[in-house]
C-alpha cells in the first residue's frame, strides 16, 4: 500500500535497526534451517516474507533485497526497475516520469537513506542488475546462507550478489 | 585539427597509448580541445540516403554524432544501423544503447556488432519509459539499468568476456559514455550518481538539457568535491528553444526537462523567438565553456538540426578548429565547412 510504503521510508532508521537484529537472529538459526532443509523452508518463509514486506514496502519479491541501501524504498517499484538511483526523468515535483501520481522511488530512497547512518554511502555503491532466476524466492534465507557460508568475509561476499540485503 | 595518422575514411585511427578507442571523439577530448557533439534523429525510413542527408548538416561542426536508440520511446531506424552507415564513410557516431527495448543478451550482441562496424563511442542509457512514445502498449524490458549496462560493456572491453563469463576472442575498443541530468531531483545526489557511473565504466558524460546554469554550476561543484574532474569528460547538453510556447510544452511533457521561467519570458518578449532561442543557446554555450570541469557541449536541436552549424559557428567554441567530415581534407584550406552554408 502506497501510504504504508511512505511510512516505511519515514521510519527507515527504525526499520533498519529492527532488521539488523532480525537478521542476526536468523543467522543464529542456521543450524536448525539446515536440519529442516533450506529448500523445504523456501516456500513457507517466502510466503511470510512476501506478506510482511509486501505490506511494509510493496515488495515485489525480486529475491535480491536491497532495502538497506535504498533507504527502505523498494527499487522494484520503479517502473524501470532501476537499481542504481533515479533516472533523468524525475518531475520537478519529485514524482515519477512514468507514473505521475507516484513519488519517484529513488527520490524517496534518498530521503530514507539520509535517515540511516551510512545510508547515503550504501546507496552510492554500484549494484548489478537483478538475477531473474531469484524472483519469488526468499531474500532472508539467501542472506543467511551467504553469511554462514563465508562468515569471515560476510559483508563483502554478500555485496556482489545484490548488495546489503534486507 | 588534423591528425598525423589520418586514415582513409571508414578505416579506424590507431589506438594511442592510454586510449580505449580508435575514435576521434576520445582523441579530441584527451587532447584537451573543447568538444562538440550533436544528435541525429534516425529516419522513419529504410533509405540510407536519409541518414547521410541528416548527418551532412553537421559537417565541420561536430566531433561526433549521436544516433539515438528509439528516443522518447518512438520507433525509428535502429541506432546500430545508423551508426554502421555513418562509419562506412568515416563519420564518428556515438551509438546510444537504451535498456528499454533489449535484454542483456541482445545488448551484448549489439556492443560487439557495433564495434565490428567501426563504432568507437557508445552511450549507455536507461531509456525513456514506453508511455512516452508512440507504442505505449509495448512491453518495457529494463533487464539492465544504465549502470549495469556500463559494467557489462566495460567487462566486454577490458576483460574480454560476456556477463556469463564466456570469453570473447576480440574485445570491442569503445569509449564509453553515459548521461546525467543535473536539473533533476534529487539535486544533492546527482553528482553521486555520476560517480557511480564513472565507477561502473563511464569515460564521458553527455548531460540532458541544462537550461538552468545555476543548477549546472552547483552540480559541477559537487562533481569537483567528489574528485571526478579528470576522471571523466563532461559535455553539457544545450539546445535552441523555438518559442515560449514550445519551451513551455517541452518542460511539461519531455521527461526530465527543466526550463527556468526567465528564459520563457525572454522568448515570449522577443520579436523573432526562434532567433532569440538560438541567441540564448549561444550565450549558454559560451557561459558553459567557462565552467571548470566541463569538456564540451552536446547540442540537441530536434527538428531544427540545421541550426547547429550556425550556433556553433557564432559561439566560437571551436576556436578555428574544423572537426573531420568526409570532404574536409579535400576542400581548400580556409574554405567554409558546408554545414555553415
Amino acid at each position: 500500500m502506497y501510504s504504508v510504503r511512505q511510512w516505511s521510508v519515514r521510519h527507515a532508521r527504525g526499520l533498519n535497526a529492527f532488521y539488523r537484529g532480525f537478521e542476526a537472529l536468523l543467522v543464529r538459526c542456521h543450524r536448525w534451517f539446515e536440519r529442516i532443509g533450506y529448500e523445504r523452508l523456501e516456500r513457507p518463509v517466502a510466503f511470510v516474507e512476501r506478506n510482511v514486506k509486501g505490506f511494509l514496502f510493496d515488495c515485489q519479491m525480486c529475491g535480491q533485497c536491497a532495502l538497506s541501501s535504498t533507504g527502505m524504498s523498494c527499487p522494484m517499484n520503479c517502473p524501470k526497475t532501476l537499481r542504481n538511483g533515479p533516472c533523468g526523468g524525475v518531475r520537478a515535483n519529485g514524482h515519477c516520469e512514468v507514473k505521475p501520481e507516484m513519488k519517484c522511488v529513488w527520490v524517496e530512497a534518498f530521503r530514507g537513506s539520509r535517515r540511516i547512518e551510512g545510508g547515503v554511502d550504501a546507496m552510492s555503491e554500484v549494484q548489478f542488475a537483478v538475477d531473474q532466476r531469484l524472483k519469488g524466492r526468499s531474500s532472508w534465507l539467501r542472506v543467511v546462507r551467504e553469511k554462514t557460508a563465508k562468515p569471515e568475509a560476510a559483508p563483502k561476499a554478500a555485496k556482489p550478489a545484490g548488495g546489503a540485503s534486507r | 585539427m588534423k591528425f598525423d595518422d589520418e586514415p582513409a575514411p571508414g578505416q579506424p585511427l590507431p589506438i594511442l597509448p592510454g586510449h580505449s578507442s580508435p575514435g576521434r571523439l576520445e582523441r579530441v577530448l584527451r587532447a584537451g580541445s573543447f568538444a562538440v557533439t550533436t544528435e541525429l534523429a534516425p529516419p522513419d525510413s529504410a533509405d540510407p540516403d536519409e541518414v547521410y542527408a541528416r548527418a551532412r548538416v553537421f559537417d565541420g561542426y561536430a566531433d561526433a554524432i549521436n544516433a539515438t536508440d528509439g528516443s522518447g520511446a518512438n520507433c525509428h531506424m535502429s541506432s546500430v544501423a545508423v551508426c554502421a552507415l555513418l562509419t562506412r564513410i568515416g563519420y564518428a557516431p556515438v551509438m546510444q544503447i537504451s535498456c528499454r527495448d533489449k535484454n542483456r543478451i541482445a545488448i551484448q550482441g549489439d556492443i560487439l556488432g557495433g564495434a565490428a562496424m567501426g563504432v568507437c563511442n557508445m552511450l549507455c542509457l536507461t531509456g525513456d519509459g514506453v508511455q512516452a512514445g508512440d507504442h505505449p502498449q509495448a512491453k518495457p524490458v529494463f533487464d539492465l539499468d544504465c549502470v549495469s549496462l556500463l559494467t557489462i560493456a566495460r567487462t566486454l572491453r577490458d576483460e574480454s568476456h560476456f556477463q556469463s563469463g564466456r570469453k570473447i576472442t576480440s574485445p570491442p575498443h569503445v569509449f564509453l559514455g553515459a548521461a546525467e541530468n543535473p536539473s533533476a531531483l534529487p539535486h544533492d545526489w546527482r553528482a553521486r550518481r555520476l560517480a557511480k557511473k564513472v565507477a561502473a565504466g563511464a569515460q564521458f558524460i553527455q548531460t540532458q538539457y541544462c537550461y538552468d546554469l545555476s543548477l549546472l554550476r552547483s552540480f559541477m561543484r559537487h562533481v569537483e568535491d567528489l574528485g571526478l574532474v579528470g576522471k571523466v569528460f563532461i559535455l553539457a547538453g544545450v539546445g535552441p528553444l523555438r518559442s515560449a510556447k514550445t519551451a513551455d510544452w517541452m518542460r511539461r511533457n519531455v521527461p526530465g526537462m527543466h526550463v527556468p521561467d526567465a528564459l520563457i519570458d525572454r522568448l515570449a518578449g522577443a520579436k523573432d523567438p526562434a532567433r532569440e532561442g538560438r541567441d540564448i543557446c549561444i550565450e549558454q554555450i559560451q557561459a558553459i565553456r567557462e565552467i571548470s570541469g566541463i569538456s564540451g557541449v552536446h547540442v540537441m536541436a530536434y527538428r531544427q538540426e540545421e541550426t547547429v552549424a550556425e550556433i556553433i559557428e557564432r559561439s566560437g567554441v571551436l576556436a578555428g578548429r574544423v572537426p573531420w567530415y568526409p570532404q574536409r581534407d579535400q576542400d581548400p584550406p580556409g574554405s567554409h565547412p558546408p554545414g555553415a552554408a
